[in-house]
C-alpha cells in the first residue's frame, strides 16, 4: 500500500536540525509570498500615482484643482474644459494602463508557452499584421461591411492581428512543431507584413502615407470611451482565465516534456494561452497602433522582480506593462512643451535603456 | 489481481519506422527496482514512454498496474498513478527549488490553492531531505549544477507519490558518489512505499548489483528478462552490445562485469 509521506519520522534519517530548518524554510517561503504581494501592491500604487500625474500634466495648462473640479462637477465648468477632461485626459490616461496591462499579460503568456524570451506580440508579427490591416484601411479604404467610420482602421487592424495569432496557433498545433518552429514562423510573419505595408506605402498618396506613418508610431490619442471599455472588459475577462492556468504554466517553464509527464496537457494549455494572447494583443494593438515593445519588456522585468511562479509573474507582468505605458504616456506629453509625441516612440526610447540594464545585469534570462 | 506493472502489445512507430512491434514486458515487481538495459537506439526510452502513455502518435499499449488498466485512464489521472521522469533535466528557470516542487505538486490543479501552504512546504522539504538536498530549498534553479537539478527532478517525481515511477536515465548527470547514493535512496523508497520503479540504465555494474529485475533490449526486441545475474551474462552481452565480456566475482563476492574487447 502507498505510504503517505507526511508521517513524522517516516524518513529514515531526519536529522535533528531539520525541524528548525523546516521552520526557517516555512517562514522564508511565507516571507517570499508576502514580499511578492508587497511588490504587486507597490506596482499598483505606482500606477495609481502615474495615472494621476498623467491626468494632471498636459499641454492644456489646466491646474490640478480645475481638473478635479471638472471631474466632480462636470456641469459647472466651461464646456471646453469638460471636453478636455472627459474626452481626452481621462480616456488617454486609462487607455495607457489598459493597453500596458493587456500587452504585458500577452507577452508573459507568450514567452512561457513558446519557451522563448524573445516572444511578444511585437516580435512575432501581431503588431506587423495589425499595421498591415490599418494600412489597408487607410490607403485602400478597404473596410468590413457594417463597421462605423470611427472603427474602420481598428477593425481592419484587429482582423489581421487576430489572424496572425491564429496562424501561429495553427503552426504550433502541427505534429512535431517545436517552439522554435513557431518562433521562426512568427519572425517570418513580421517580415512578410512589413513588406506588404511597404508595398502599400509605395503606392499611397501623400496624405494617406502620413496617416499611416503616424498610425504605426503608436499613439494613445486614439483612445475613446467605447474602445477603452472594450479593452478593459477583455482584460477583466481574460485575467482570471490566465490565473487559473498559473500552476500549469509554471510547470511548463521547467520543460515541455517534464510538464507532460507531470500530467499537464501541454497542447491544450498552449492553445488556451495563445487564444488569450490573441484577444488581448489584437485589441490593444488595433486601438493604439504599434506599441509592441511593452509586451517584450514587461515579462522580463516581472520575472526579475517576482520570479517565475505564474501566480505572481502574470499579474506582475500586467502591472509592469501598465506602469511602463502610463509613465511613457506622461513623458510623451511633457518632454516637448505643447507637443504630444507618439507614445510608441517614447515607450521604446524610455524602455530600451531600462530593459538593457536588466538584461545585462544578469546572464541567462531565458 | 496481478501485482506489479505489466505492459502488453506495445507498438510504437515514428513515421514509417517501427521502433517497437507488439512487445510485451513485465511484470515489473512491486517494492523492487527494475532496469531496462540495452545499447543506444534499442528502444528503452521509447518503451518507458509508451508505458507512461506519453509515446509518439500511433503508439499503442495495454498497461496494467496492480490490476488496474492504466491505458483506459484519462492522461492526468494516469500520471497520478504512474509517473514518468524524462531524461532532460529540469530547465534553468528563475524558480526556487521549493517552488518547483510545489508547482510539480500542483500541476493538476487549476485554482491557486489557499494561501496557507505550510503543509505542502513541509512535504516538499521532506522530499528534498530524502535526496539529501534540503539545504537547496531556497536556492534558485538557475543557480544549480546539472547534478543538483537531476536530484530536484527526482524529488519532484517522488513527491507526487506515484504507485509506479518510470525513470529515464536518472543517474546521467550525477557523479560516482551520487549515482550510488541515489540508487540507495530509490531502493529504500521503492521498498518502503511498495511501489514499482523502472529505470533506463547504461551502467551494467550498477544494474547487476543494485537492481532486482532487468530487461535487456536490442533493436526493439527483448533479449532477456529476469534476475540481474540471469540477464547480464557473457552470452547476452555479446548478443546485445557486440562485446566480449565476463561476469567475475570480486573479492567481496559481488558480481563485476569485465569487458575484454569488441565482438
Amino acid at each position: 500500500m502507498r505510504v503517505p509521506d507526511d508521517t513524522p519520522g517516516a524518513g529514515t534519517r531526519s536529522e535533528p536540525g531539520l525541524t528548525d530548518y523546516a521552520r526557517q524554510v516555512r517562514a522564508g517561503y511565507r516571507a517570499l509570498l508576502r514580499r511578492r504581494l508587497g511588490v504587486l501592491g507597490l506596482l499598483a500604487g505606482l500606477i495609481a500615482g502615474s495615472v494621476v500625474l498623467d491626468f494632471c500634466l498636459g499641454p492644456s495648462g489646466l491646474s490640478p484643482a480645475a481638473l478635479v473640479q471638472t471631474l466632480l462637477h462636470p456641469h459647472d465648468v466651461p464646456a471646453g474644459q469638460g471636453v478636455i477632461v472627459w474626452q481626452i485626459r481621462l480616456p488617454y490616461a486609462l487607455m495607457a494602463v489598459c493597453v500596458g496591462a493587456a500587452l504585458g499579460l500577452a507577452g508573459a503568456e507568450m514567452q512561457t508557452v513558446l519557451a522563448n524570451p524573445l516572444a511578444s506580440p511585437f516580435t512575432l508579427g501581431v503588431s506587423a499584421a495589425a499595421a498591415f490591416g490599418a494600412s489597408l484601411a487607410i490607403i485602400l479604404q478597404w473596410r468590413l461591411p457594417g463597421v462605423p467610420d470611427a472603427w474602420v482602421v481598428s477593425a481592419d487592424a484587429f482582423i489581421f492581428a487576430i489572424g496572425s495569432v491564429l496562424l501561429l496557433d495553427m503552426v504550433s498545433r502541427r505534429r512535431g512543431a517545436g517552439t522554435g518552429t513557431v518562433v521562426l514562423f512568427g519572425i517570418a510573419l513580421v517580415f512578410a507584413f512589413h513588406a506588404l505595408v511597404s508595398l502599400l506605402q509605395f503606392v499611397a498618396n501623400e496624405d494617406a502615407l502620413q496617416d499611416l506613418v503616424f498610425w504605426t508610431m503608436g499613439s494613445l490619442t486614439r483612445a475613446t470611451w467605447p474602445k477603452l471599455g472594450l479593452l478593459a472588459a477583455a482584460c477583466a475577462l481574460v485575467t482570471p482565465l490566465s490565473l487559473r492556468a498559473a500552476w500549469k504554466l509554471t510547470v511548463l517553464r521547467m520543460g515541455e516534456e517534464r510538464a507532460a509527464s507531470l500530467g499537464v496537457d501541454v497542447p491544450r494549455v498552449r492553445r488556451g494561452a495563445l487564444l488569450r494572447v490573441s484577444i488581448l494583443s489584437a485589441l490593444a494593438v488595433s486601438f493604439v497602433g504599434t506599441i509592441g515593445f511593452v509586451g517584450l519588456v514587461a515579462p522580463h522585468i516581472s520575472r526579475r522582480l517576482l520570479g517565475e511562479d505564474h501566480r505572481f509573474y502574470l499579474p506582475g507582468s500586467m502591472l509592469v506593462g501598465a506602469l511602463v505605458m502610463s509613465l511613457s504616456s506622461v513623458a510623451a506629453r511633457n518632454i516637448m512643451p505643447g507637443v504630444v509625441i507618439p507614445t510608441g516612440i517614447v515607450t521604446a526610447l524610455v524602455g530600451i535603456p531600462f530593459f538593457l540594464a536588466i538584461v545585462l545585469r544578469r546572464r541567462g534570462l531565458s | 489481481m496481478t501485482e506489479g506493472l505489466r505492459a502488453e502489445h506495445v507498438s510504437v512507430r515514428y513515421g514509417s519506422r517501427t521502433v517497437l512491434d507488439d512487445l510485451s514486458v513485465g511484470p515489473f515487481p512491486r517494492g523492487q527496482v527494475s532496469a531496462l538495459l540495452g545499447p543506444n537506439g534499442s528502444g528503452k526510452s521509447t518503451l518507458l514512454r509508451a508505458i507512461a502513455g506519453l509515446g509518439a502518435d500511433g503508439g499503442h499499449a495495454t498497461v496494467m498496474l496492480n490490476g488496474d488498466d492504466l491505458s483506459r485512464m484519462p492522461p492526468a489521472r494516469r500520471t497520478q498513478r504512474c509517473l514518468y521522469l524524462p531524461q532532460a533535466l529540469p530547465a534553468m528557470v528563475h524558480l526556487q527549488v521549493l517552488e518547483s516542487l510545489l508547482a510539480a505538486q500542483h500541476a493538476l490543479t487549476t485554482l491557486p490553492p489557499a494561501r496557507d501552504e505550510d503543509d505542502a512546504v513541509d512535504a516538499a522539504l521532506r522530499m528534498l531531505d530524502v535526496f539529501g538536498i534540503a539545504n537547496l530549498a531556497m536556492q534558485y534553479m538557475d543557480e544549480l549544477s546539472g547534478g543538483q537539478r537531476q536530484l530536484v527532478g527526482l524529488a519532484q517525481a517522488l513527491g507526487r507519490n506515484p504507485d509506479a515511477l518510470l525513470l529515464d536515465e536518472p543517474l546521467s548527470a550525477l557523479d560516482l558518489h551520487h549515482q550510488f547514493a541515489v540508487m540507495d535512496i530509490l531502493r529504500r523508497e521503492t521498498a518502503r512505499r511498495n511501489i514499482v520503479t523502472v529505470m533506463v540504465l547504461h551502467d551494467l555494474n550498477i544494474a547487476i548489483r543494485m537492481t532486482d529485475y532487468d530487461v535487456i533490449l536490442r533493436d526493439g526486441r527483448i533479449i532477456a528478462a529476469g534476475a540481474p545475474t540471469d540477464v547480464i551474462t557473457p552470452a547476452t552481452l555479446r548478443t546485445t552490445y557486440d562485446i566480449t565480456a565476463r561476469v567475475e566475482t570480486c573479492s567481496r563476492g559481488l558480481p563485476h562485469i569485465m569487458v575484454d574487447g569488441l565482438g
